[in-house]
C-alpha cells in the first residue's frame, strides 16, 4: 500500500485555521483542511483563490438564454409559423419568460455540475477513507491532511511539525 | 442609559441564540441522524398509512379520469377550469416557501432559516409534483401531454411559445429542478454524515453513493459555498418568477376579474402567504413528534409568523385594491364581475378566503400570539384554507358569470373533483412523510455553521466586546 498523506485532528475550527495558517507558512502546498461545515477565512488561510464556478454558472445561463431564444424564434417564424391574435411571427416580448427560464436552467446545471467536477465528484472512493478517524469530519472532527505527494512531506518531520501545530491524533494514512 | 439594565452593543445587537437547549456539534448530528436512524415511530405508520390509502384514491379517480375523460369533473360551459386549475395554483403556490426561505433568505443572510430550509425545500418540490399533476390530466387526451414539450415529432408540429399555459410548462419545470438541484446540492453534506455513520453495509453503500464521495475538505467547500450562492442567486428571480408567470395564465386573458396587471405581484405574495401557511403547519407537528424544539426554537416560528403578517397584507391590500381599481376604471364590466365576487353567487367562497387570508393573520400583530403555538397552528390551517377558496374565487366566480347572462352557470365540484383534491394530500403526505423518515429532516452541516463555536473567531472576541461595551455604557 502507497502512503496516501498525514492527517490530525484539531480541537476547533479556530485551531484548525490557525494550523492551516502555519502549514501555510511551512511551505506545504498539497494538504487540505476537513470540517463538517465551512469555515469563514478558511480560503485566505489556506492560500486558495476564488472558485471560478460563476464563470461556469455564467456561461452556462448565457447559452441556455441563446437556446431558449433562437429555439423560440426558429420555431416560430420558420419551422411552425402561425399568426396568433394577428401578432408578427417574429413576436420577442412572448419568447422572454422562456428564455428566462433556460437561462435559469442551464445556469443552475452549469453551478452543480460544475462545482462537482471541480471537486472532482463524484468520486466514491478515496484514500482518506482509510482512516478510522477521518468519519469524524462529517460530525464534529476538524482534521488536516498533507499529502504525501508534496514535496515538503517527511513521515517523522511532518509529524513532528503537525504534532508542534497543535495536532493531534496523527496518523498516516495508506491507501490506492 | 440611566436605566438599571444598561443597553450594551450586546444586549442591542445579539438576538436569542439559533439552537437552544447547549447542543454541541456532536449533539446535532446525534439528534438528526438519530430520527432517521431509531425504529420507525408508530405514529409515522399510521399517518404514512393514512397517506398512503390518499395516494391510491388520487390513482384511481385518475384512472376513472383517463378512461372516462374530464366530463367526471363538475366543468361546465362556461366554467371550463374548476377544482384541478384550482388545485394545481394551490400547490404551486405552497411550493413557493422552500425556495424562498433557501434562496432568498439565504442572499438576505437570515441565518435562522437553516433550522427549517431542508424541510421547507423539500416541502417545495412535494407540493410541485402535486401540482404538477393537475395540468397535465387537465389536458384531457394525457397520452398526448408530449405535446407541451417543444419534442420534434412526426407531425412537424411545435408548441406554441406565445402561450402563457406553454410558458407555465417552463416556468414550473424550471422551477421544479432547480429547487431539486438546490435541495440535492445542501444534502450532499449531511448524506455524508449519514454515510459516515451507517452500520449496515447497505446503508453505507447507498448513502455513500449519493453522498458522492463527499469529503468536507475545505478545497471542495471553497467551491461548494459559491455554487450555492449562484444557485441562491439564480433561484431568487426565479421564484419571483414562476407565480407570476402562472398568474399570466389568467392575466393575459380578456376575462373581467382576470385581466389586470396587479396579478403576478399579488400571485407572488400570496404564494409566500401560503407558502409559509403550509411549512407553519407542518413545522409545529414536526418539531412536536420530532422533539426538534432546540432547534426550531420559537424564536424561529415567530420570523415565519411576521412573514405571515406582511404577505397576508400585501395579499389583503391587492384584494382591496382591485375593488378599487375596477371602480376607478369605470368599467361596468369590471365593476360588475368584482361586485359579483363580493356579493354575486360565490360570496360564501369570497368571505372565506377575505377572513382566512386577510382578517385572522392580522392577530400576529400581538406578540404574544405570535408565540402561541396552538393558536399560530390554527392560523396557519387558516391560511391554507383561504388560499385555497382564493384561487377558487379567481378561478370560478369570473368564469361562472361571463359576457353572456344567457350562458351564465353554477359550478360545483363533482366527488371525482373531491377526490382528486383530497388524493393530491395523500400523494403529498406520502412523499413528505418518506422525506421525513429517510433524510435528514433538518441541514445539519448548516446549523452547525451558524452556532458561535462555527466561527473561528469564537473564544476571541471578548476583548472587542469588552471594548464595545465600555463604549456605550
Amino acid at each position: 500500500m502507497k502512503t496516501y498523506g498525514m492527517i490530525a485532528e484539531f480541537s476547533s475550527p479556530a485551531a484548525l485555521m490557525d494550523a492551516a495558517k502555519q502549514v501555510r507558512t511551512a511551505g506545504y502546498s498539497k494538504f487540505d483542511c476537513h470540517s463538517p461545515f465551512p469555515i469563514h477565512g478558511m480560503d485566505e488561510a489556506m492560500g486558495l483563490k476564488r472558485s471560478p464556478v460563476g464563470y461556469i454558472v455564467g456561461g452556462m445561463a448565457a447559452l441556455g438564454a441563446l437556446i431558449g431564444f433562437s429555439l423560440q424564434t426558429w420555431v416560430t417564424t420558420d419551422a411552425y409559423p402561425l399568426v396568433i391574435s394577428g401578432k408578427p411571427l417574429f413576436s420577442w416580448q412572448a419568447y422572454i419568460i422562456i428564455t428566462f427560464a433556460l437561462f435559469v436552467l442551464f445556469g443552475a446545471f452549469g453551478a452543480v455540475i460544475g462545482m462537482f467536477r471541480l471537486n472532482r465528484l463524484p468520486r466514491l472512493h478515496h484514500p482518506l477513507f482509510y482512516s478510522e478517524q477521518f468519519a469524524r469530519v462529517t460530525d464534529d472532527g476538524f482534521m488536516l491532511h498533507i499529502e504525501a505527494d508534496d514535496t515538503q512531506f517527511d513521515e517523522e518531520k511532518t509529524e513532528a511539525f503537525l504534532a508542534s501545530v497543535g495536532g493531534t491524533n496523527i496518523e498516516l494514512v495508506r491507501g490506492a | 442609559m440611566n436605566t438599571s439594565k444598561p443597553t450594551t452593543a450586546s444586549t442591542v445587537l445579539e438576538d436569542a441564540p439559533l439552537v437552544q437547549g447547549g447542543l454541541t456539534f456532536r449533539g446535532i448530528t446525534e439528534k438528526i441522524s438519530g430520527i432517521v436512524e431509531g425504529r420507525t415511530p408508530s405514529l409515522w405508520w399510521l399517518l404514512f398509512g393514512m397517506a398512503l390509502s390518499g395516494t391510491l384514491i388520487l390513482v384511481g379517480s385518475i384512472g376513472w379520469l383517463v378512461y372516462e375523460g374530464t366530463g367526471v369533473w363538475g366543468l361546465n360551459n362556461p366554467v371550463g377550469w374548476g377544482w384541478a386549475i384550482v388545485n394545481f395554483v394551490f400547490w404551486v403556490g405552497i411550493g413557493h416557501a422552500g425556495t424562498l426561505i433557501s434562496a432568498i433568505l439565504f442572499l438576505l443572510r437570515q441565518r435562522w432559516r437553516t433550522a427549517i430550509n431542508r424541510f421547507a425545500e423539500a416541502m417545495t418540490i412535494v407540493a410541485v409534483i402535486c401540482a404538477g399533476i393537475f395540468p397535465a390530466i387537465h389536458v384531457g387526451r394525457i397520452w398526448i401531454a408530449y405535446y407541451m414539450f417543444p419534442v420534434p415529432n412526426q407531425m412537424d408540429m411545435w408548441p406554441n411559445f406565445r402561450s402563457p399555459l406553454l410558458w407555465d410548462v417552463f416556468a414550473v419545470g424550471t422551477y421544479f429542478t432547480v429547487s431539486f438541484l438546490f435541495w440535492y446540492v445542501g444534502l450532499v453534506p449531511d448524506l455524508a454524515t449519514f454515510r459516515d455513520r451507517a452500520k449496515k453495509r447497505i446503508k453505507r453503500i447507498v448513502f455513500g453513493a449519493l453522498s458522492l464521495g463527499w469529503r468536507g475538505g475545505n478545497r471542495q467547500w471553497k467551491h461548494y459555498e459559491l455554487a450555492y450562492l449562484m444557485l441562491a442567486g439564480l433561484a431568487t428571480p426565479l421564484v419571483l418568477s414562476v407565480h407570476s408567470v402562472v398568474s399570466t395564465d389568467f392575466a393575459t386573458s380578456l376575462i373581467p376579474g382576470w385581466h389586470t396587471t396587479i396579478f403576478p405581484p399579488y400571485f407572488v405574495a400570496g404564494a409566500i402567504f401560503s407558502g409559509f401557511g403550509m411549512v407553519l403547519t407542518l413545522a409545529i407537528i414536526a418539531r412536536r413528534v420530532f422533539r426538534l424544539e432546540n432547534l426550531i426554537t420559537v424564536d424561529h416560528l415567530e420570523k415565519m409568523n411576521k412573514i405571515i403578517l406582511v404577505t397576508g397584507s400585501m395579499v389583503g391590500y391587492a384584494y382591496i385594491m382591485e375593488f378599487f381599481i375596477a371602480w376607478y376604471s369605470g368599467n361596468i364590466y369590471e365593476v360588475f364581475a368584482f361586485i359579483n365576487r363580493g356579493f354575486g353567487n360565490y360570496a360564501w367562497a369570497y368571505w372565506i378566503m377575505f377572513l382566512c387570508n386577510v382578517i385572522t393573520p392580522q392577530l400576529f400583530w400581538f406578540k404574544k400570539i405570535r408565540r402561541s403555538i396552538p393558536v399560530m397552528f390554527i392560523l396557519s390551517i387558516f391560511v391554507n384554507i383561504g388560499m385555497w377558496f382564493e384561487r377558487f374565487v379567481i378561478t370560478v366566480t369570473s368564469l361562472s358569470r361571463d359576457f353572456l347572462p344567457s350562458s351564465w352557470d353554477y359550478y360545483s365540484p363533482t366527488t371525482w373533483d373531491v377526490l382528486t383534491f383530497v388524493g393530491s394530500f395523500g400523494l403529498f403526505f406520502t412523499l413528505f412523510l418518506l422525506f421525513l423518515r429517510f433524510l435528514p429532516m433538518i441541514s445539519m452541516s448548516e446549523v452547525k455553521g451558524v452556532m458561535p463555536e462555527a466561527d473561528p473567531h469564537h473564544g476571541h472576541t471578548e476583548g472587542l466586546q469588552d471594548k464595545l461595551e465600555g463604549g456605550s455604557a
